[in-house]
């Protein structure tokens, strides 16, 4: 698919900022699935920092901006021409161990109800058999639903809840895979529109596991489905916070509020 | 010099010199409950004096009566005041440990001393203390740290930021004190000769140290004139408000030249702009534009130069 | 169980101490006791008042100083230095390796799961390489002797060892005490320790940075129970001593704030945890950190000593491990001996900790300071039944270790002169040289028969003497 995508977070300040540093990861990353054309990050009266390439293969971005400012807004704009893979990401420069995303973090670790739904999946021996099933349990063990869950809600508190957002299903997929011994984590990215053709316009999150021979494979609970051409890859992360594509600290004492604009929309050929 | 060495001294300075107001204040109120007057006399007194370090509230709200303990208790010992001898030399000492470096060894080691002292006089029954001693130890301790900054420290960028402190804090409290007065200094008809307001002044002079030196300076009878004159304009009184901005600027100007032009000082200017005004003044047009008019104006100027003092070199830039 | 004394050999005084005996012998009893609370007065003055790092304790304690000096020859102190030297060598190697492509694990010297499962392994620096490959700059290696030629590393300290002060410090004192000590006896000094650790952390600056490299120490400041040995070396070194906020990220580098504006820095040497360093990349909450620091680290705009992620090499669990590396990097036998240690994560192991209980030193994968530890011989029935319901619980937690011999030195107690348990810490400098001072910080167990040195358990502390002829 050959997708234009404007993606635009706005930061307001209730009272001016002295200073705000933040680190991007909002660069589509490498691989066989992804071919960027165009691709401008921008950040109003922000000063570009250091610009590198992590272990995980993510494309990382320093910014700050001097104050003092009420509203700061990072755009995004870029043209990309994706391709289905059937969630299998191949191509993508990584030097991290997979081991690695064993580690469990405050958002993943595992309660009885969480080891319980990931010790019910039997009778299989292949680990990318595994992996779907355990998707998914996941898909059919938390609804979809808007405005149930926070920021902050955990794999177990989602389960327990039976409902959230691809945060949280995306969470609860990966402390299952890592119950069952296979690394897991956390991606963060754009989807154009769900299975049945409804645009989305929100940014997306699913989960990669770890398959021996195979290599990380992506599964998107959320929408019980693997990533393919509708999807669009930035970056990964043990977790949300790990994974996120702008993380930032502002100087100054005043409130501060988010919005965010998402729009993912195909070109003509 | 990192901004926050600066910080940490300037704030050295600062609460030294609270201390030693607290002190004063204790002495100056034990003073008081000696003096053969009304009840209520003495408890107006203490409430001004109160009043002068923004801690009347908290004092009448925890102890409710003026008594010689309490006074104590709330002076000297209170954590909850914040300008209480114990927390004034706590955070002296506080800020100097984390600038230890920047300091002499016989600075570090008086103030050192103070904090170490102050412990054993809080392990003291208090009916073992008096005011009197109370007082010696803090005038007699904050005399040797300031000794030993005079003495040892070098004349450099963090002496000018302890002095600063010092200076800005002395001008601030006796602009303050005077303000919570100043209706006792003002000349009128009626008061003057009577037993009262002499022993009024004599109550703000003592509260400043100042009621010996006053007397050689003017000689003769205390007159309200002479008392404001004293604590207001002149150039010998130490911690007249012209005494202390002028240490102020003088020091601004140490640091101005020492940075040079790149460094912004507009704290500097509006020093020497506030003092220009000072000068420019005698203590009958002080009258004429009404005291307390005129204490109002210094306090908030004072307190645009400790604004610019911060952001001239105490931010370190973004 | 016979120890080695340091000094004596039945009433024989060995070789090192020969000079020592004299002043010991002909040493007035008020004397001694004069200059005991002489430097007692100094150590209090200088305010060196602080815990060893993650002893915890009272920030204002003093660490009891003996005055007896502890003492290695010329010879001993040679083949030590090159022991050190080349465990230093073979930890940075290792952890340039496990940051990169994991040679040693892909080739099955180490188990994957150590390395990368380690919560001291730091996935956010794998692939970048630090200026001239070095992770950790400053190896605090402790050491206990068994006999005459008898060497074992205890643990190795990769992040940010401390206890140097001390080492600064006792030497001081010693020689303001008893400079007529330092005439007859040739002892190498040690006070060029801080210009060294200048010198090897400007020579890890990045290549970014033009000129004079700009050194800082990094400290959480000065609640800290280690606060005072930030400053007396920020001090000695004649660099800043900051916190977080006095730093700040723009555009490419890290600046501090001074009174004249931002000056660049170019070399942090933090003695703030890795959790804590930025809180854009590390814990979110951190107050400590400095908002977009690793960003500027990877991009090559800071160098941080110890770099991030190299607590990897100091595991206990990867301790094991080490004379591995030194054979597998350098191609190079071990020259100081690790203690046998059992795993009990591994059946075998588990099986025979737990019926030679009794015999062993247990202790906890990631604890320190003498803590959550078992000294097997020295403890009570109930204590051992004890701790082996803590081993059942999480047998993975847990290592064993034959309880060492360790050596005794005479040391001044209550009744006189007597012989107390000795460890050693040794202070290895790695930049683009490997420096070690010949000395390093001397621990002792001053409870008679005690074998715990840390200063939380009532230990101190001794002047450590190498002899120069």
């Amino acid at each position: 698919m050959k997708l234009r995508i404007s993606h635009e977070t706005t930061y307001r300040y209730g009272r001016p900022i002295r200073n705000l540093v933040q680190s991007l990861r909002l660069t589509p990353s490498v691989f066989e699935g992804q071919k960027v054309h165009e691709w401008q990050i921008d950040v109003t009266d922000g000063i570009r920092g250091p610009g590198f390439r992590d272990g995980a293969g993510d494309w990382i971005e320093g910014w700050n901006v001097r104050g003092p400012v009420d509203q700061v807004t990072v755009r995004v704009q870029g043209r990309i021409d994706t391709r289905d893979m059937a969630g299998v990401l191949r191509g993508h420069r990584e030097v991290v161990h997979p081991l690695t995303y064993m580690t469990h973090t405050d958002f993943t670790q595992p309660d009885d109800a969480l080891r319980d739904l990931a010790n019910s999946v039997n009778g299989t021996s292949d680990n990318l058999d595994l992996a779907h099933r355990l998707s998914l349990q996941i898909s059919d063990s938390i609804a979809f639903q808007n405005g149930v869950t926070a920021n902050n809600t955990t794999a177990a508190e989602a389960l327990a809840l039976g409902a959230g957002v691809c945060q949280d299903h995306t969470h609860a997929l990966i402390a299952l895979a890592r119950i069952r011994h296979l690394p897991a984590r956390y991606v963060s990215g754009y989807l154009h529109s769900t299975i049945d053709g409804e645009p989305h316009d929100a940014a997306h999150a699913w989960a990669e596991i770890h398959v021996e021979g195979l290599g990380w494979v992506g599964f998107d609970a959320a929408n019980k489905c693997c990533p393919d051409e509708r999807y669009v890859r930035l970056g990964s992360g043990l977790d949300a916070s790990d994974a996120a594509p702008i993380r930032g600290v502002a100087m100054g004492s005043g409130a501060e509020d988010m919005a965010v604009a998402v729009q993912v929309e195909e070109l003509a050929q | 010099m990192l901004s926050r060495t600066a910080a940490n001294l300037f704030w050295m300075g600062r609460h030294l010199e609270r201390a030693e107001t607290a002190a004063r204040l204790l002495d100056v109120g034990q003073r008081i409950t000696l003096l053969p007057n009304t009840e209520e006399g003495y408890q107006n007194e203490w409430n001004s004096l109160l009043q002068a370090s923004g801690t009347s509230e908290l004092f009448t709200g925890k102890y409710g009566e003026i008594s010689q303990e309490n006074i104590e208790e709330f002076i000297f010992f209170d954590r909850e005041n914040p300008s209480s001898v114990v927390n004034c030399i706590e955070k002296a000492r506080e800020a100097g440990r984390i600038v230890r470096t920047a300091l002499t060894s016989q600075v570090w080691d008086a103030l050192n001393v103070t904090y170490q002292d102050l412990r054993k006089i809080e392990n003291t029954p208090r009916s073992r203390l008096d005011t009197a001693s109370l007082t010696d130890f803090t005038t007699s301790h904050t005399s040797t740290v300031r000794g030993a900054i005079n003495a040892t420290q070098l004349r450099n960028d963090g002496w000018h930021f302890m002095n600063l402190g010092y200076g800005l804090e002395r001008a601030d409290a006796t602009a303050r004190l005077l303000d919570v007065k100043y209706f006792v200094l003002l000349p009128r008809i009626e008061f003057v000769g009577s037993g009262l307001d002499t022993y009024q002044w004599q109550v703000i002079l003592r509260s400043l140290s100042a009621h010996r030196s006053y007397h050689w300076a003017y000689g003769g009878d205390i007159t309200a004139g002479q008392v404001a004159d004293f604590l207001i304009l002149n150039g010998e009184s130490p911690r007249s408000l012209i005494t202390s901005l002028y240490e102020v600027v003088w020091h601004l100007e140490g640091l101005a030249r020492r940075y040079g032009d790149a460094v912004s000082a507009e704290a500097r200017d509006k020093g020497r702009d506030v003092m220009e005004q000072l000068q420019a003044r005698d203590i009958d047009m002080i009258f004429d534009e009404g005291l307390h008019e005129f204490l109002s104006w210094f306090i908030q100027e004072l307190g645009t130069i400790s604004t610019l003092v911060h952001q001239d070199y105490l931010l370190g830039g973004a | 169980m016979s120890y080695y004394n340091e000094m004596f050999e039945g009433d024989q005084v060995r070789d090192p101490y020969a000079r020592l005996r004299e002043w010991v012998d002909t040493m007035p009893d008020d004397f001694r006791q004069m200059k005991q609370a002489e430097a007692e007065a100094l150590f209090r003055r200088i305010g060196i008042t602080f815990a060893v790092y993650g002893e915890g304790g009272d920030p204002d304690r003093l660490i009891p100083f003996d005055m007896m000096p502890r003492v290695f020859e010329q010879a001993e102190w040679r083949k030590l230095e090159r022991g050190i030297k080349q465990r230093a060598r073979a930890l940075n190697a290792f952890l340039r390796d496990v940051y990169g492509r994991g040679e040693i694990v892909r080739a099955g010297r180490i188990p994957a799961r150590l390395v990368y499962q380690n919560e001291a392994y730091e996935k956010s620096v794998v692939g970048f390489v630090p200026p001239r490959g070095i992770y950790s700059h400053i190896i605090g290696i402790d050491l206990v002797r068994t006999a005459k030629d008898e060497f074992y590393v205890l643990e190795d300290n990769c992040r940010t060892p401390s206890g140097v002060s001390y080492m600064l410090e006792n030497r001081e004192i010693m020689m303001r005490m008893f400079p007529q000590l330092f005439r007859k006896n040739r002892i190498e000094p040690v006070d060029q320790y801080p210009d060294l650790l200048r010198r090897t952390l400007e020579s890890v600056a990045p290549a970014k940075c033009e000129g004079r490299p700009t050194c800082v120490i990094l400290t959480p400041g000065h609640y800290n129970s280690a606060y005072y040995e930030h400053s007396f070396l920020a001090n000695l070194m004649g660099v800043e001593l900051v916190e977080g906020q006095d730093l700040f990220v723009d555009g490419d580098f890290c600046y501090m704030r001074t009174t004249t504006g931002p000056r660049k820095v170019d070399v942090i040497y933090r003695r703030i945890d890795d959790p804590y360093l930025d809180p854009l990349c590390f814990r979110p909450d951190s107050m400590l950190g400095i908002p977009g620091l690793m960003n500027v680290y990877r991009s090559g705009g800071v160098s941080i000593c110890s770099a991030p992620g190299a607590g990897v090499a100091d595991d206990k669990a990867i301790y094991t491990f080490v004379p591995e590396m030194i054979r597998f990097y350098l191609g190079e036998q071990p020259i100081l001996n690790n203690v046998q240690t059992w795993t009990l994560w591994k059946d075998d192991d588990y099986r025979y900790v737990m019926e030679n209980l009794g015999d062993l030193v247990v202790k906890e994968v990631h604890g320190s300071g003498g803590y959550g530890m078992l000294v097997g011989p020295k403890s009570t029935k109930e204590e051992i039944e004890m701790f082996r319901h803590k081993i059942k619980a999480n047998p993975s937690n847990y290592i064993a270790q034959p309880t060492l011999a360790l050596s005794t030195c005479p040391t001044f107690v209550e009744e006189g002169i007597a012989p107390r348990h000795v460890d050693l810490r040794p202070y290895c400098l790695c930049g683009d040289r490997i420096e070690l001072v010949p000395g390093g910080l001397t621990r002792v167990a001053l409870r008679d028969g005690s074998l715990v040195v840390n200063s939380s358990q009532g230990g101190g502390v001794k002047d450590t003497w190498v002899l120069s002829e």
